[in-house]
């Protein structure tokens, strides 16, 4: 990759990684650890003729970037656990309305207030199950400052694209961690845009799918008037209550997500020879997993690694592949357990599922790691 | 000739889901009426709207709507505005919708004195709920909520939208349509946040239960019970202090947030 090497911290890798993308609104509100996202951009946004505002409560900062993107901006907000759970009524909204946009949950420890600048990754069945009702959800977990940068870009894209909200899952300890990476030049990376309608204004129906399963979305301001509600709609987009008109729509919005693995779903999966462990690890605990593995390795423990980098929707392809393969599955995670769910749901008991977890504020360690590969090998 | 509101209304949206005797229409065509004196390209307009009766008026009308979660009108209707400045943004809700739920979006619009029009339909009820009190629902009367009487004491709109900084203000009632046309006209026209509390009624939630009489009689009431903030000079205290005051009663020339941010970009990208 060519391009200009900086020495970025994760949130900094972050909001340029917006910039690349396009993002051109960020409404936020501080919140630790992921203030130095909206402090990027309150400098960067305006340089590019965007805009920034902390809003007055992260509820506004999330209301603020739907309103942003329906005039057509890509559009940002950062957050942390105790501002998540105040953005997820107007994520929902995002959902049904089917508006574009990228969150950022810089995760961190505890319940409520909890653990504000230790890390955590508590929040990946909020990021899945948060809002209330049926909707599809997509989230993004990197585990380097560079893919950071990438996975935001990425973020965007898949949001635009599939219109849809896209949550990015950083934790504390990628957030503020620094190392060196390469920002692509512009075009390096690929861009892509909301599909925008090409009819008439007149015959603009803001949700039809005669054409395909993600209408055109037409910017407020450029003549296509349409009317946006959170109200189960018809095509039309004014609302309605029609079982039979009710129960496609919401069936559609899950199958943008299944109908388009091809672009959401990523992960890496490394074999070895004659291995009996596994281990699937996904963020800042995949680093420790990684050096454990190593290490197991020169103790003559081979290990296969799933590293989920989409973790909405969850792999379960290479998961099943794994369990087929190895007797016991390691799950670490810095929260009580909540992927090791996941995992257990998608393998049927093809393998016996162990959990590494931590909530004390501390990082997995790789030798925490290693002490339960030893312990299952 | 009759004002024709066919151009501003959706064909086929109607009938609404109003109550019959329900004061929300009146608020809707003087809206219209207003959008029309003003001259606003229905496709460079976006009006924006939270939960509630009022909320539903948008569906109902010809621009760029938007109709949101409970109380978030103006949240989102920032983002709206502040993504295109050269957009014209409406804002309607009801009085629990703007100033309970959305109490901490109203003020800080007000302060920040972005270029939006705030029209609040202020009913003192929650309506589609089925008549619970909200914070424009006066001391001791009825709701569904306070059966034994209302303890809350309720907001002033106007003396809230002055104090939390809105540089136009005003106060209509549905019985004096033509001024409250005017006022939200003048609303629009003005920039900065601008915040037109108009007065209108429920009989079917808080009328009935309060012995209030008919839909008629609520909006004639208004008309007896409100003066002019010019007339009222001319009356005692306690003559006064028995009247609610209608009029304009702040319209300030002050920096409005999207200019001021404008400076900013000039200053970044010059830097």
């Amino acid at each position: 990759m060519s391009g200009k090497e900086v020495f970025y911290q994760g949130n900094e890798a972050c909001a340029e990684g917006a910039l690349y993308a396009g993002c051109r609104f960020f409404g936020g509100y501080p919140i630790t650890p992921s203030t130095e996202v909206a402090e990027f951009l309150s400098r960067r946004l305006p340089r590019v003729g965007g805009a920034f505002i902390q809003m007055e409560d992260e509820i506004a900062a999330m209301a603020s970037i739907i309103g942003a993107s329906l005039v057509g901006k890509k559009s940002l907000t950062a957050t942390s656990g105790p501002g998540m759970s105040l953005k997820l009524e107007n994520i929902g909204f995002a959902c049904i309305t089917e508006v574009p946009c990228v969150i950022v949950n810089v995760m961190r420890g505890g319940p409520s207030t909890g653990l504000p600048t230790g890390p955590g990754q508590s929040d990946v069945m909020q990021a899945k199950w948060g809002t209330h009702g049926d909707h599809p959800a997509i989230a993004l977990a990197p585990a380097s400052v560079q893919e950071i940068f990438n996975e935001t870009v990425r973020a965007f894209n898949i949001s635009e694209r599939l219109r849809t909200p896209v949550i990015l899952l950083t934790d504390e300890i990628i957030g503020h961690m620094r190392e060196k990476i390469t920002i692509p030049e512009k075009g390096e990376l690929e861009i892509w845009d909301r599909p925008r309608p090409d009819c008439p204004p007149e015959e603009y129906l803001p949700y039809d799918t005669s054409k395909g399963i993600i209408p055109p979305m037409a910017d407020f301001g450029s003549g296509y008037r349409w009317h946006v509600t959170g109200l189960n709609h018809d095509a039309s987009g004014f609302p309605t209550n029609k079982p039979s008109l009710v129960q496609p729509e919401e069936e559609r919005l899950m199958a943008k997500v299944t109908e388009n693995l091809d672009i959401i779903e990523k992960y890496e999966h490394l074999t070895k020879d004659g291995a009996k462990v596994g281990i699937v690890a996904y963020g800042s605990s995949a680093r420790s997993a990684n050096a454990a593995i190593r290490l197991a390795l020169e103790e003559g423990i081979p290990v296969d690694f799933i590293r989920p980098i989409t973790l909405w929707p969850y792999p379960s392809q290479p998961t099943i592949e794994m369990a087929e393969k190895v007797d016991t599955i390691v799950v670490p995670e810095m929260n009580l357990g909540q992927m090791i769910d996941e995992v257990q749901r998608c393998i049927e008991g093809r393998a016996k599922v162990v959990g590494v977890n931590r909530v004390d504020g501390d990082p997995i360690t790789p030798e925490n790691i290693l002490e339960k590969i030893r312990e299952v090998a | 000739m009759a004002f024709d509101y066919d151009k501003y209304m959706r064909p086929g949206k109607l009938p609404h889901i109003w109550c019959p005797g329900c004061a929300h229409g009146i608020v809707m065509k003087s809206i219209i009426r207003a959008i029309d004196r003003v001259g606003l390209d229905k496709d460079r307009t976006v009006i924006v709207s939270g939960i509630g009766c009022a909320s539903r008026m948008p569906g109902y009308v010809d621009f760029n709507t938007l109709h949101t979660t409970h109380g978030r009108s103006l949240a989102f209707a920032t983002g709206v505005k502040l993504a295109d400045p050269s957009l014209n943004v409406i804002c309607v809700a009801g009085d629990g919708d703007a100033l309970a739920i959305g109490g901490n979006h109203f003020i800080h619009a007000c302060r920040r004195n972005i270029d939006i029009t705030m029209v609040v339909f202020n009913n003192n009820i929650y309506g589609m709920t089925g008549g619970q009190f909200s914070p424009t629902t006066p001391h001791g009367k009825l709701a569904s909520t306070t059966p034994y009487g209302n303890p809350d004491y309720a907001f002033d709109v106007v003396e809230l939208s002055m104090g939390a900084g809105a540089t136009y203000v005003s106060r209509g009632t549905v019985y004096h349509a033509v001024p409250l046309e005017r006022q939200i006209a003048d609303g629009i026209t003005h920039k900065g946040m601008s915040v037109i509390d108009a007065l209108c009624t429920c009989p079917t939630t808080y009328g009935r239960r309060n012995k209030l009489g008919s839909a008629t009689d609520m909006i004639l009431w208004f008309k007896d019970n409100t003066v002019g903030i010019k007339a009222a000079e001319r009356l005692s205290p306690e003559e006064r202090a028995e009247k609610i005051l209608t009029g304009v009663f702040r319209q300030d020339i002050k920096p409005e947030y999207c200019e001021e941010y404008q400076k900013i970009i000039d200053m970044a990208k010059g830097a």
